[in-house]
């Protein structure tokens, strides 16, 4: 490891996202102004091109064949229909407003509307910035794509389309972008030094918990509880954790904003958690129910995904292994939780999202060295910054779960929830969309 | 005429087939059903979810023989579906009143 690699990426983290210790604020301040004027750096620049294009993938096709796979045959393009308009529809409202809501100066709640339409976001860099503004507000852009997309994973086989179009774009402007300028857009948790390298809190914990509100809201499937509901092609579903797998090494290494080595420190940590994590979900699955599940090796993946997240470029690989492996084995019970809660959590969004990313946030209060580009966490002698993990926890549940409930109550008296019983037992890609996925005979 | 309907297990179609060819059989036509009878389905887990499902996976054969070749035939697809283990299948034998060979017109035996 370069030891001026991290404080590349401190230059710019500091910059656009204000999250960092006043020291290192004030060292990156430092180096802003011995540069004579700021320039687009090539290597940095390729490498949040091809984030930006690997978080994209995520969505469509990582996250459509993940959840793909696991509804059954008749609501198979109803999933991949939502996540396809996901993209389309967040990259409209991304670029129109969500983006200076985020990122604009705004206050410490919310960004304001000095960058509506993109305005002054141009491709010359700012001071202590490497790479062109326009193209963090698309890697930005990606991310706020997916977090609504992983809602979808909640209410699956029984929404109307019409309900998850209002929702998202509803959610993707009142809950995303404010969430964001909270902690990557100088708002107030950023302020207080809540460590989020690439968005346990914004992306996971908003979902997994905008999620339990939605299943809660919205009701159970027909048959929940009384037959089987189970996933129609799990070698969709493998695929899409393997798409997922690649494409978070540019959502968590990509996070580092340039091509350095605060970006190859997130890289191994986000494969070693991953790793620690399947490993874990596979062998505690195989001692209490008998049998290694495919199933099981794809959402403990995920998992350790989610819960390296905050934490990919603060922490050692060792931790890493740490992180992963305690992801894996809360979210292996995590998806238990929607039983106690009564919530049909259809593809498990509450399980793997809600608790990989809040046991990620604390774990990252717990493990962050400030060796690898944070600050130090509990283990290194500093047991405030686990306190302003569980501030930005709370904080983020409170305002999700209830902003969701809003919006989802909204939605419900301007088109209703839910599609009719009978439309719902015919499946949505005939009742929704006209379509079969497979044919005329089932 | 008769028509032979057999309830195999899928991994023995190939050698129930190839027996068939052997003894002279000229055609057969197969589908893969669902359905259960003595032997038991079996359990499914989904992130800890089991189900229990109870319809198995088969192969349906259908072949319609003249009267002086069922006893031939059955016999054939009787040795060659067996494992001797439970879930081996059933064969049935019916009536056929007519079959037409659509392409020539031919009726009865001389359409088989």
């Amino acid at each position: 490891m370069k030891r001026t690699s991290p404080m590349t990426a401190h230059v710019a983290r500091a910059v656009y996202a204000a999250i960092l210790t006043p020291l290192a604020v004030l060292a990156s301040h430092t180096a802003a102004w011995a540069q004579d004027s700021p320039a687009i750096d090539t290597g940095d620049t390729a490498w949040i091109l091809t984030s930006t294009a690997l978080v994209i993938m995520m969505t469509a096709p990582g996250l459509a064949l993940f959840y793909g796979g696991l509804v059954r045959r008749n609501n198979v393009l109803s999933v991949l229909m939502q996540c396809i308009m996901c993209m389309a529809t967040v990259s409209i409202v991304w670029v129109v407003i969500g983006y200076t809501l985020a990122f604009g100066p705004g206050n410490a709640l919310i960004g304001d509307l000095s960058m509506i339409g993109l305005a002054g976001v141009g491709v010359e860099p700012g001071e202590g910035e490497t790479i062109p503004p326009l193209l963090f507000m698309m890697f930005q852009g990606t991310f706020a794509i997916i977090t609504p997309a992983l809602i979808v994973g909640a209410f699956a086989e029984r929404m109307k389309f019409s309900a998850f179009l209002i929702f998202t774009v509803l959610w993707s402007i009142l809950i995303y972008s404010p969430l964001c300028h909270w902690v990557w857009g100088g708002g107030w948790l950023g302020e207080r030094g809540a460590l989020d390298f690439a968005g346990g809190t914004v992306v996971h914990i908003s979902s997994g918990v905008s999620a339990l509100a939605a299943a809660l809201l919205i009701g159970k499937r027909i048959g929940y509880g009384q037959e089987p509901l189970p996933p129609h092609n799990l070698p969709f579903t493998v695929a899409g954790a393997g798409l997922l797998w690649v494409g978070w090494f540019g959502f968590n290494a990509g996070s580092a904003l340039g091509a350095n080595g605060s970006a190859s420190i997130a890289f191994v940590t986000t494969n070693t958690a991953a790793a620690a994590a399947t490993l874990t979900w596979v062998f505690v699955e195989w001692a209490t129910r008998g049998k290694p599940t495919v199933l099981g090796a794809a959402s403990g993946a995920v998992a350790g995904l989610v819960a390296i997240t905050p934490a990919a470029g603060f922490v050692s690989p060792m931790s890493a292994i740490a992180i992963g492996a305690g992801g894996g084995l809360l979210c292996f019970f995590g998806i238990r939780l929607k039983e106690m809660l009564g919530a049909d959590d259809a593809l498990d969004v509450v399980g793997i999202h809600g608790v990989g990313g809040t046991w990620g946030a604390l774990a990252t209060g717990v493990f962050a060295d400030a060796a690898y580009g944070g600050t130090d966490g509990l283990l290194y002698g500093n047991p405030g910054q686990l306190w302003i993990q569980v501030e930005g926890v709370l904080a983020t549940m409170v305002f999700c779960f209830i902003g969701a409930i809003v919006l989802l109550k909204l939605t419900d008296m301007l088109v209703g929830l839910r599609v009719t019983d009978e439309g719902e037992i015919q499946g949505l890609d005939l009742t929704e969309h006209s379509e079969r996925a497979y044919g005329s005979i089932d | 005429m008769k028509k032979v309907e057999a309830i195999i297990k899928p991994f023995k179609l190939d050698e129930v087939k190839e027996s068939l060819s052997a003894v002279g059989s000229s055609g057969l036509t197969v589908s893969e059903v669902k359905g259960f009878g003595r032997q038991k389905g079996h359990t499914e887990l989904y992130r800890g979810a089991e189900y229990v499902v109870d319809f198995l996976p088969k192969v349906k054969l259908e072949i319609i023989v003249s009267d002086d070749n069922v006893a031939q035939v059955v016999e054939t697809i009787e040795k060659a579906a067996k494992t001797g283990r439970i879930g081996d299948g059933k064969i049935f034998v019916l009536p056929v009143d007519e079959v037409v060979r659509i392409r020539t017109g031919e009726r009865g035996d001389e359409a088989l």
